[in-house]
């Protein structure tokens, strides 16, 4: 049967052909993928990003505010300790679109990043860490956001 | 074209702590404006950062990125004098990239 993920295979491998015969110079380096960021849940991000079911770790880590007064400018770190990360995800649960970055580790960075997200409102916050050798582990916070002028 | 990007890398030891601020309005999409109409989403797709011209990091971004984006980094065996470039695209296609050198 044709599932989603042979075609993804598949599509991957005529991209790559594409890239070697210097047919695809726009998105030779990353090709955005528009599923991931378009899914609703951590669960269908995962899928989307063709990793496996996520398990808790102590070893990632994400870090932000317990109250964000201001749900446009949210401040996220994501990092873990562990060698062998492949990619680093961000993601707020109850946001139109869970996920909010990707990060590609090589070698030479540190997995740990930190940058600003939008919230909607009050919601879980996840760092998910995606291992060379498959494995899917995230940590989660509750970031609770005040909207309007009260301030908590 | 977009406003440049403000760029400082730190070195402490062997490894230099990149902060990068964007300048990019970041449209999530779900706005609407004053007709009633959806505004289009309008953010950074992608970001690449290359450490003396060779590529240390690559970054997708969605539109629930803040709006002129912050983002940290850490960059191994970096020493002062260092270039360290950032590259963002957006969804439009359009492309800006800038350097800065480790102090």
């Amino acid at each position: 049967m044709q599932n989603r993920r042979k075609t993804l295979k598949q599509s991957a491998v005529v991209a790559g052909l594409l890239a070697a015969s210097g047919m695809f110079p726009q998105y030779a380096f990353a090709a955005f993928n528009k599923t991931a960021f378009e899914a609703k849940t951590l669960a269908d991000v995962l899928k989307a990003m063709g990793a496996g079911a996520p398990v808790e770790s102590k070893d990632v880590t994400i870090g932000g505010p317990d109250i964000a007064e201001n749900g446009a400018v949210v401040p996220l770190t994501a990092s873990t300790a562990l060698p062998g990360v492949k990619q680093i995800l961000v993601l707020v649960e109850k946001n139109p679109s869970a996920l909010i970055a990707v990060f590609n580790v090589t070698d030479s960075v540190e997995a740990n990043f930190a940058t600003r997200a939008k919230m909607g409102q009050s919601s879980d916050v996840y760092a998910v860490a995606i291992m060379t050798d498959g494995k899917v582990l995230f940590a989660k916070k509750e970031v609770k956001v005040t909207l309007g002028g009260c301030g908590g | 074209m977009s406003d440049p990007m403000r760029i400082r890398a730190q070195v402490a030891g062997d490894r230099a702590t990149v902060r990068v601020l964007m300048a990019h309005e970041m449209e999530s999409g779900q706005r609407k404006d004053a007709a009633g109409k959806l505004v289009p989403a309008w953010h950074i797709a992608e970001v690449t950062a290359t450490h003396n011209g060779k590529p240390v990091l690559t970054a997708e971004w969605g539109p629930g990125v803040s709006k002129n984006p912050f983002l940290q980094f850490v960059v191994k065996g970096a020493k002062a004098g260092d270039k360290i470039a950032i590259t963002w695209k957006d969804n439009k296609g359009d492309t800006r990239t800038d350097e800065a050198t480790a102090s």
